[in-house]
């Protein structure tokens, strides 16, 4: 199981932060931060694998992350997921961000991060890992944005009659 | 003024997006929460305008809010109405933010089930998927049972895109509603063979999710997994699959000598990294669990060891960081293998990864060994000294303990080089593990006698020297390693060689600056001290110096008087008043010493710390049971307020000087000595030192400790600056020691060798040496912690009492009882209730078995045969069973005989339990039929006798791929059965699985055939026809709807009535909606604030042949007699071309008989009942009932909800209850064709009716 997936860049901003157990806003806030102190002291040749400690569930559980130009991918999960999977994994998912967003950088993340969730929503949900087929996620992403897209029409003409 | 007014109004009419928001954050950086607070402002205002559009935007927003920190909740119920948005973007955007920030005690949760419904039933996949996904992270108890059918429906949707996420959102319902987790599984087996590769991923993602928490019972699993693993390509499946095995194997060594090959071949094959890892941890687990026997077992580990030292070496961290995690597991079994890889793991202490050097550190502890230990513990200190953060060095003290301290202090061979490790170790400053050295530091002077005299030194040295009362006491954890210090000096202060100098170090007025439990130890050990103190001044003449410590005490103790601990307070305020009476006893010349020291007489001895625990409970004590009345809740017990030192505080409540006569002492200690004698972890003398002490005989000897005088005892921290720590000494000096005694060794062995007289020659030392050679330098006695008498041996690994997953260890080979039925307010999918024609369907899969057998074979006779079936081909294998199988079997059997005290047993009770044992017995086949080709001839041999089952065995045994095993013509066999089955596996097991579902659906209602359980009468009974309470309501070209009606066992005045929609046409039924004429007596519950003609809308919509269930909530007032009330269901007929509107009318019947709740009775209250005088009677008859009387019983029970209460042969008592509590007793008595029914009841108009219900029901057949 994955417990939550954080994304924040070099200072520690959350970028997107999705929990699949519920903590307070204050706990979620001072996992991230926790979390990012632990990750960036780490330096950059080293294993992608932490043990969270307390921080999250305790010692069942790992941060798994990757580090990419300013942002950090963190991945909270425990002994049933296999830490390279997951390191594959997100590899998949920042490669499906890149395609839909066609060279996505922080700035993407900063400003979309509702199109960031949908798109993470395909290849997790509830802490499972749904999909791992780049294609298929995004055939499915492109799909739904289509729907918005025809719906979006109407909204903006319901808009204008306002 | 006026332009920002109209700057206003523009910025309302163009509400802020979620990017205009970012935007404006970004440009706020120096009053970010003051722009927050006015955009939460504004979100308001949006939320509180009508157009969903703004209301979306806003609720956007929020969810963005929500990861910067702030709480939403507030909003939830815009949340709850944008979800409900018929636009898929709207909705999307809601349940986002509902995933976000719902969780269970959001309130508003509960007005979302209907939402959530009708949006999984949605025509648009991606409706139904975004409510899929956003459920998976706020489902609750309610909401999983409410929606579990649902759910379930989804899982056969025709887009493997929903498909994959129904499956996957199981899991998170199985979490919130256990209950759910049986009726849902055979489905979910059923989604491991699906034809789409996503749903099979979710589906082997879930059980093993499941299966992890509750491996054995998903053992009956595992051909299916094989054959997956053997078949699958992705690696994800494959890793998911490797994984569940490895949690497998422990359980079933045959399934670990299985897979073996296969995963043997995978590590070879592959070239995914994160494959080849997870098989070799499988390969590992199945070597664990494999205790000997496999011939090529040691290849298995060399080639896992090989794989992982290429892992290790490897440049990528990742790999190292992995190699040394799998390595690690081998250690625990196969220490060997690893230890040869020494240098390597050595190598990995000095990489610059924290991560990889824990990983390292952990394998070093199962590395050590009596020589290596003094050096690897060096090699630690070193990195002590080095490490920078203090999480890591903390963690290298703990290792240094761990290492030091593991099996009983295994590997030390001098404990003075290890005191003054621990000694070395407290100028840590900062750590948290003060108390961990501290307990080590009491553990060892407790237990290790021979080194009290030298830990007693060191400790007082510690005292005296003020390096750890230095810095923040309060958060300084190193500090409690005085607390060690004081309790040694002063319980074993005969040893020390200046008591008064220790006792004035322990009364220093900087002591009161530790915390208090440290301080009241130091206040209670400075009276021991003192004890000790005046028995040597009184031996004396001069009687001043004895006066004069008193006269110290007395002076010291007020400051530990002023403390503001309780604890230090009462001790000292009670030492000082004592030491008063003393200096004044002193000052009559009396002779005290021997009564003060009298009160801390007394050997202690340590206790385990699960001693308590072990006490049996004694018979006849209830500790549950209360000894007054309980106090009010608001009376609370803390037992224990802090746990540090437990063992020393079980120690402190023992009563200290108890007064035991010579001989009970006696007694004990040779009690101890055969203790000690048996305890394997007792450190006997090895024969070669026991020459050294051979005068000293037996336990009591206290060995010489022959410590040398040339080691300073000096303050570690001045040590530091001769050069080297203290702790190096005793290296060297133990090498020196080893050495000595090696050349002696030598010197005793090779007389002969006269030319090599100078035994300390440095060959001796490249020379091997093995483990036995080393001799300890000092006799330590190593005192085992004592246990109480008879203690239990059962060791009880606690499990957390609040693990969610423990309410998932469901056997789910039993069959589904009706009890288990998911709950009213959901619906389900009935294409299985719907027609008798294929209720016979699920019949059959009882049946099918006798009639396979040629005869009319009674039932029993199968099972027997099938029982010796199996025993021979147990026998046949010369396996043992292993214990779990047995268990299992056993509950199996216990099943079968067991009555079914709920009365919600179904007719096929007896029938059921042998198809899954079956299963089992399926598995053991599938088992056995590993290649192990010395069974294949005694199979072979035992054919010729028996036949069928030997031929499946020899057959099966010969057969390389053993999951497909060959086909055999033994169709009356059950294993030949399965093997049929297996053949033709992708039909035959969907349907058999549909028949399942089929079943618990026909059975869904309660009461059948509860008698074919009682009297142990089961197995001379034929099988029920199938029955089912549906019947039609009301039918058209478009729809046909059948109903149930059940009481309501919570609520006396209502009832429910299941209404089954079928959908006959081949348009889209949309819009239903049901209406009822209510009368005065019975009325449809409707939603607050909607009329009393209003009709209810029925929750789904209805694609072509599909069928729904609806549940309709009916208050009544008198439930005496039969009610119709009439009805109409308007709905909308929906095609390519047109839509129209639709109406059925229907009458609603509302028998007496669906009053009644089944409900249970022992015959001793059925008797008193009787007695009681109270009921009035009437009795009916019936002719011409061609019928097995078990069958009419059955018919009594499930048509009309009554339990049989007692049977005998062909009379039978009965009993149902109403949901207003009357009391309905029947007495069945059946001679030929004719039955007469005598029924009793409180209430003589109902009793009427369900006698004339009754009649109804066999006059139809």
């Amino acid at each position: 199981m994955i417990k939550a997936i954080l994304i924040f860049n070099n200072h520690g901003k959350p970028r997107l932060s999705k929990f699949y157990e519920h903590y307070s806003e204050d706990t979620e806030q001072q996992i991230i931060r926790e979390t990012f102190h632990l990750v960036s002291k780490r330096d950059e040749n080293v294993c992608n694998f932490l043990e969270g400690g307390m921080l999250i569930g305790g010692s069942d559980y790992k941060l798994i992350y990757r580090h990419y130009a300013t942002l950090y991918f963190v991945f909270c999960v425990d002994s049933s997921e296999s830490e390279l999977g997951i390191l594959d994994l997100i590899q998949v998912f920042v490669e499906t961000l890149d395609k839909c967003f066609e060279n996505v950088c922080e700035l993407d993340l900063i400003f979309h991060v509702d199109k960031v969730h949908n798109i993470l929503a395909e290849m997790v949900m509830g802490g499972m890992v749904l999909e791992t087929n780049m294609n298929e996620i995004i055939m499915q992403v492109d799909a739904q944005n289509k729907m918005e897209k025809s719906e979006t029409f109407i909204f903006q003409s319901t808009r204008q009659d306002r | 003024m006026a332009l920002k007014i109209v700057k206003g109004s523009i910025d309302r009419m163009f509400d802020k997006n979620l990017q205009d928001l970012v935007r404006g954050i970004r440009n706020h950086k120096e009053d970010e929460a003051k722009y927050i607070s006015t955009c939460i402002d504004e979100i308001k205002q949006e939320l509180k305008q009508d157009n969903i559009a703004v209301k979306a935007n806003a609720v956007c927003k929020l969810t963005y809010l929500q990861m910067l920190g702030y709480d939403v909740s507030w909003a939830a119920f815009n949340i709850v109405e944008v979800m409900s948005s018929s636009k898929f973007t709207y909705k999307r955007i809601g349940y986002l933010a509902a995933s976000q920030c719902f969780h269970e005690s959001t309130d508003v949760i509960m007005l979302t089930t209907n939402q959530i419904r009708k949006d999984l039933s949605s025509p648009n996949q991606y409706d139904t998927g975004v409510a899929l996904t956003g459920l998976s992270c706020f489902v609750t108890p309610d909401l999983a049972r409410d929606l579990a059918n649902d759910i379930m429906t989804l899982m056969s949707h025709t887009k493997p895109y929903i498909r994959k996420k129904a499956v996957l959102i199981m899991y998170k319902v199985f979490l919130k509603y256990p209950e759910s987790l049986r009726p849902a599984f055979p489905r979910l087996k059923e989604k491991l063979e699906d034809p789409d590769p996503g749903v099979q991923s979710a589906a082997v993602n879930v059980i093993c999710e499941l299966a992890r928490r509750n491996p054995k019972n998903y053992l009956s699993l595992a051909p299916l997994f094989f054959k997956l693993m053997t078949s699958s390509t992705n690696n994800w499946v494959l890793i998911k699959i490797i994984k569940l095995f490895g949690a497998l194997t422990p359980l079933e060594p045959r399934l670990g000598k299985k897979l073996i090959e296969p995963l043997t071949n995978l590590i070879h094959s592959t070239s995914a990294m994160s494959l080849l890892y997870e098989c070799v941890n499988t390969v590992i687990a199945v070597l664990i669990s494999l205790s000997s026997g496999m011939p090529n077992h040691s290849a298995s580990i060399q080639l896992c060891v090989q794989k992982l030292r290429i892992l290790i070496e490897d440049s990528d961290q990742n790999l190292k960081y992995l190699g040394l995690l799998a390595m690690s597991k081998i250690l625990k079994t196969h220490p060997k293998s690893v230890q040869s890889h020494k240098d390597l793991i050595l190598q990995c202490l000095d990489d610059k990864d924290e991560s990889i050097r824990l990983r390292a550190l952990d394998l070093l502890y199962g590395m050590v060994s009596k020589k290596n230990l003094m050096e690897i513990v060096k090699k630690l200190m070193l990195h002590v000294d080095k490490a920078e953060g203090t999480t890591y060095r903390d963690e290298l003290l703990t290792k240094i303990i761990d290492i030091c301290s593991q099996s009983n202090y295994q590997y030390i061979t001098n404990f003075e080089w290890y005191i003054s490790i621990l000694v070395e170790l407290t100028r840590l400053e900062g750590t948290r593990h003060g108390h961990l050295i501290a307990s080590q530091m009491l553990d060892v002077a407790i237990r290790v006698k021979a080194i009290r005299a030298f830990a007693v030194a060191q400790m007082a040295t510690l005292l005296d020297n003020a390096h750890l009362l230095t810095g923040n006491m309060q958060r300084n954890g190193i500090c409690e390693v005085s607390y060690a210090a004081a309790w040694i000096c002063g319980e074993f202060s005969e040893h020390l060689e200046n008591p008064m100098q220790t006792l004035e170090a322990m009364l220093r007025p900087k002591v009161a600056t530790l915390p208090g439990h440290i301080q009241a130890v130091y206040v209670q050990n400075a009276a021991k001290l003192f004890a000790t103190v005046l028995k040597s001044q009184e031996g004396n003449t001069d009687s001043t110096a004895a006066q004069e410590t008193s006269q110290l005490m007395i002076e010291r103790l007020p400051l530990f008087v002023q403390s503001a601990n309780l604890e230090v307070q009462e001790r000292a305020s009670c030492i000082l008043q004592l030491v008063k009476y003393i200096q004044k006893l002193q000052q009559k010349d009396v002779e005290v010493a021997e009564e003060v020291s009298a009160l801390f007489a007394g050997e202690l001895n340590p206790v385990a710390p699960k001693a308590q625990k072990k006490v049996p409970v004694p018979e006849g004590l209830d500790l549950d049971a209360w000894i007054n009345e309980p106090p009010s809740e608001s009376e609370s017990e803390d037992e224990q307020p802090k746990a540090i030192f437990t063992k020393e505080e079980t120690k402190h409540s023992r009563p200290r000087h108890i007064e035991v006569d010579e001989k009970e002492l006696a007694r004990r200690r040779e009690a101890r000595k055969q203790e000690q004698a048996n305890n394997p972890f007792y450190i006997k003398a090895s024969p070669s030192s026991q020459k050294v002490y051979q005068d000293t005989p037996g336990v009591e000897h206290i060995p010489v400790v022959q410590i040398d005088l040339s080691v300073p005892l000096k303050v570690p921290g001045e040590t530091q600056h001769q050069g080297l720590p203290m702790s190096d000494q005793y290296v060297k000096l133990e090498e020196e020691r080893r050495q000595k005694e090696r050349a002696e060794k030598k010197k005793k062995e090779k007389k002969k060798r006269k030319e090599k007289r100078s035994g300390r020659g440095k060959k001796h030392d490249s020379g091997p040496e093995s483990e036995e050679d080393i001799t300890p330098a000092h006799m330590v006695d190593i005192v085992t912690e004592e246990m109480p008498e008879n203690a239990l041996p059962s060791d009880d690994d606690d499990k957390d009492p609040n693990d969610p997953h423990k309410a998932l260890d469901i056997d789910l080979d039993k069959p589904l009882a009706d009890s288990e039925k998911l709950p009213v307010r959901s619906h389900r999918a009935v294409e299985a209730a719907k027609s008798p024609g294929e209720d016979g369907d699920a019949e059959t899969v009882a049946t099918q078995q006798p009639k396979k057998k040629s005869g009319k074979d009674k039932r029993d006779d199968k099972k027997k045969d099938k029982d010796k079936e199996r025993k021979k081909s147990k026998d046949e294998k010369k396996k043992k069973k292993h214990k779990h199988e047995e268990k299992e079997e056993d509950l199996l059997r216990g099943e079968v005989h067991e009555p079914v005290v709920q009365s919600e047993g179904i007719s096929q009770v007896a029938e059921l339990p042998t198809s899954t044992s079956a299963e089992v017995s399926d598995l053991d086949f599938w088992l056995s039929n590993a290649p192990v080709p010395s069974n294949t001839q005694e199979a072979a041999t035992v054919a010729a006798a028996e036949a069928p089952v030997a031929e499946v065995v020899s057959g099966a045994a010969q057969d390389s791929e053993p999951d497909e095993p060959k086909d055999t013509e033994m169709e009356e066999t059950k294993s030949s059965k399965h093997k049929k089955k297996k053949q033709k596996k992708e039909k035959e097991e969907k349907e058999k699985k549909k028949k399942k579902r089929h079943h618990h659906h026909h059975r869904h209602s309660d009461g059948g055939g509860e008698e074919s359980v009682q009297n142990g009468t089961v197995e001379e009974e034929e099988p029920l026809p199938s029955m089912s309470n549906y019947c039609l309501l009301a039918e058209n070209s478009y729809i046909k709807m059948v109903y149930d009606i059940q009481g309501n066992l919570q609520d006396g005045s209502q009832v429910v009535v299941s209404v089954i929609f079928e959908n006959k046409c081949d348009s889209f039924l949309k819009s239903m909606e049901f209406n009822v004429l209510d009368s005065l007596n019975s009325k449809l519950q409707r939603p607050e604030g909607s009329g009393p003609h209003d009709g209810l809308t029925v929750p789904f919509q209805l694609p072509p042949g599909v069928s729904n269930e609806a549940r309709f909530v009916f208050t009544v007032q008198s439930i005496v007699m039969p009610q119709k009330l009439k009805g109409t269901l308007t709905f909308i007929v929906k095609n390519e071309e047109s839509s129209t509107h639709e109406k059925l009318d229907f009458k609603l019947h509302f028998t007496c008989t669906s009053y009644l709740i089944t409900t249970p009775c022992y015959s001793d209250a059925y008797a008193k009942l009787l007695e009681s005088g109270d009921l009035k009677g009437s009795s009916l008859k019936l002719e011409g009932v061609n019928m097995p009387f078990h069958h009419l019983l059955a018919r009594i029970c499930f048509h009309h909800h009554f339990s049989v209460v007692e049977r005998i042969d062909s009379c039978s008592s009965m009993y149902s209850r109403s949901i207003q509590g009357h009391h309905v007793c029947l007495l069945v008595k059946s001679s030929g064709q004719t039955v007469s029914i005598d029924a009793k009841c409180d209430e003589p108009t109902m009793l009427g009716n369900v006698l004339d219900e009754i009649k109804q029901t066999f006059s139809q057949c």
